[in-house]
């Protein structure tokens, strides 16, 4: 069946090597997402025009564009337009920040929205200052509900950072087809093999963590 | 930018942008199809086919479609199963989109107050009347949104057509910046068409979305 | 008088939970009975169990001699001579009020059309209701929705009328509307079980009322003689909650 090339030389750590630089990509971009995305929640729940006029042209941008063409747009656009010579990681790095900041934000957003107003009127009556209205009644709710949302990003990230082979970076797929190319006449059907473990290796990334995640937003639904 | 170069790749850009929609939209159809099959087999509890349903989801929600495509049409040849890239484009956003509309169908149907099925049994409906002329109607309405959002989702994951040598949007702008280095122009292109391509399925969804709120909440 | 339901022995369990314990009645045609008791002592299981929505462990419901058996092949068509309301606004969201009268007219009992729609439109008037036809559940106050909800059920004609606390969840002030259609069923000499925490409505409505407690009949008396000399403590017990000591 062709995964017995698997076993040949380092082949199998490479796979996961392969893995493990798009993990890094994915890790770096989510949390420069998170911390972007919450500053960018924050201001859009504030309901100022000019921030949220701006806000929406942003999330309809990231709603409509494929990440794969935000990737080419930086990757072959900005060196082209500026001489900047940007490396594939440090794209990549960008368009998943760009992506996951505008995802983060708006569910920040929708949130902070969703906290009725009576909570924050019951805290004044009670006397807190604004504060400790956000510190001990606002903030333990959001990040409640934050937390199983976010992870659930890290999976989307991870599946997304698959893209990075289109632009050349030598990840997991990468390893993959050079072990297929080098091992053509020896196992044929390596093909087979190598791609079904890619496709076993990546679900045993995101299973985990998208369990996680379902398991803390049931737990703290109530 | 030059104009005469934008309009002497608008023809190669069109031909390539019909084809992405055409792979798209079957897709998209196949993924409805089966995200409905899905649903009621997990609505319905049937036994053994509920098991595999979930396998299905599980798999196809956590991997990448880049790699479900890698594997199908790369991997499945080695074992003599050779489909040709169009199929393989439009199976592999069918399974991928199909594991995303079980959930969505899925949801909605279970979120149907039980108060429903029990106030259509005591008016005497049978099991049949109440699943098509209450549950199912109110279902769709709230699977809606969620099938809207898997619609974009999709359409957006068609830029991965080019790795199984599909000539698509992306495939011509990499072919034209590679061989003419005339990235402005191309990667210009590449953003009008998919702008094309997904702008007005946003900007229909968001309308239809505000109708189908209206009709089951009003608000 | 005629008899018209009759319950033998009926026992109920959630689990291993006893919910209802050796239930025995026999109700009589154009008898109004209002089932009272404490949270949890079972009433509301006691009507579903009428309208074949629980199964029950032993003992047996009889509708006009025929057996109540929500499993059974039949469970559909018997359950039709009882029409029951539920605590909740439990109308269909996805269709207007007319329509949602007339579904399980055309559906269950293929009536036409035109025919139910006409009956529809003369009971939604008796409660006036027949301008909002048109309107959407969520476009109705609570009381509205708990009198479109009685004439849906009226719509299926049945024999006997269940009301499982159909006031509960209502502001006071729609409370009166919708128990004042009941009244109205009332004075039609309709056959109604009711369960109510309304006690002056109860008074008002009642020809007898049967207290349950953990279960079982405990009382089962006129109204005036409830009300004014229950026999047993725990009915006294459960009288003297709607009651307030004075403390000025």
């Amino acid at each position: 069946m062709g995964f017995e090339v698997l076993f040949k030389g380092k082949n199998a750590i490479r796979l996961i090597a392969g893995l493990g630089i798009a993990m890094r990509i994915s890790i770096i971009s989510v949390a420069i997402s998170i911390f972007l995305g919450i500053i960018l929640g924050m201001l859009m729940s504030m309901k100022k025009p000019i921030i949220n006029a701006i806000a929406r042209v942003y999330l309809e941008i990231v709603r409509i564009m494929p990440q794969l063409v935000l990737l080419f747009i930086v990757f072959f656009g900005i060196s082209k337009m500026t001489g900047l010579n940007l490396s594939a990681e440090a794209s990549s790095i960008i368009v998943f920040s760009f992506w996951g900041t505008a995802e983060m934000a708006d569910l920040v957003r929708g949130c902070l929205l969703s906290i009725p107003a009576i909570q924050y009127e019951s805290s004044k009556a009670l006397g807190m200052s604004r504060l400790q209205t956000y510190v001990y009644v606002i903030i333990p709710q959001i990040v409640r509900r934050l937390i199983p949302l976010s992870i659930n990003l890290i999976t989307r990230m991870i599946k997304t950072t698959s893209l990075v082979m289109m632009i050349g970076i030598v990840e997991v797929l990468k390893v993959g087809q050079q072990i297929i190319e080098a091992n053509r006449k020896a196992s044929p059907k390596a093909a087979f093999g190598i791609f079904a473990v890619i496709f076993l290796l990546y679900f045993l990334a995101c299973w985990p963590i998208s369990c996680l995640s379902r398991y803390l937003e049931k737990k703290w639904e109530s | 930018m030059d104009p005469d170069i934008l309009r002497s790749y608008i023809p190669m850009f069109s031909e390539a942008f019909l084809l992405t929609v055409r792979i798209g939209w079957i897709g998209i159809l196949i993924s409805l199809a089966l995200g409905i099959l899905c649903a009621f087999i997990l609505y319905f509890r049937i036994p053994a086919a509920s098991f595999l349903v979930k396998c299905y989801v599980e798999l196809f929600r956590n991997t990448p479609l880049l790699v479900q495509l890698f594997f199908i049409y790369y991997g499945l040849p080695a074992l003599g199963i050779r489909i040709s890239a169009e199929v393989c484009g439009a199976l592999g956003l069918g399974l991928l989109g199909g594991s995303y509309m079980t959930e969505s169908i899925r949801s909605g149907l279970e979120a149907i107050p039980y108060i429903h099925t029990e106030s259509a049994l005591s008016l005497g409906m049978s099991r049949s009347q109440l699943f098509s002329s209450v549950i199912l109607p109110q279902a769709f309405y709230i699977s809606i949104p969620g099938i809207i959002a898997n619609v974009i989702f999709l359409l957006k994951e068609t830029s991965v057509f080019s790795a199984i040598s599909l000539m698509d949007l992306m495939f011509r702008a990499k072919d034209l910046i590679g061989l003419y280095y005339n990235t402005t122009e191309s990667l210009f292109l590449l953003v009008v068409f998919y702008v094309i391509m997904l702008l007005p399925v946003s900007v229909a969804g968001s309308v239809i979305e505000k109708k189908v709120r209206y009709r089951m909440f009003g608000d | 008088m005629e008899e018209i339901l009759r319950i033998d022995h009926l026992y109920k369990r959630f689990e291993d939970m006893p919910v209802l314990k050796d239930i025995n009645l026999t109700v009589n045609k154009g008898e109004v009975v209002v089932l009272v008791g404490p949270s949890g002592c079972g009433k509301s299981t006691l009507l579903r169990c009428i309208n074949g929505l629980e199964d029950i462990q032993e003992g047996r419901v009889l509708l006009e001699g025929e057996v109540i058996n929500p499993a059974g092949k039949t469970a559909n068509k018997s359950r039709l001579k009882t029409g029951m309301v539920f605590q909740s606004y439990d109308l269909f969201p996805h269709k207007n009020i007319l329509d949602n009268v007339i579904l399980a007219p055309m559906k269950v009992q293929k009536r036409n059309r035109a025919e139910a729609t006409e009956e529809a439109l003369r009971m939604l008037d008796r409660v006036g209701l027949a301008e909002r036809r048109d309107s959407y559940p969520r476009q109705l106050s609570g009381g509205q929705k708990q009198r479109v909800a009685i004439v849906r059920a009226l719509m299926m004609h049945p024999e006997v009328l269940l009301f499982d606390e159909v006031t509960a969840a209502l502001d006071p002030e729609m409370v009166h509307e919708v128990l004042n259609v009941i009244l109205d069923l009332a004075r039609q000499k309709r056959t109604m079980l009711i369960v109510t925490h309304e006690m002056a409505f109860a008074k008002a409505i009642a020809d007898r009322i049967i207290f349950l407690d953990e279960g079982s009949i405990v009382e089962d008396s006129a109204p005036e003689k409830f009300f004014e000399a229950p026999e047993t403590e725990r009915a006294r017990r459960f009288l003297s909650t709607f009651r307030y000591e004075n403390v000025k």
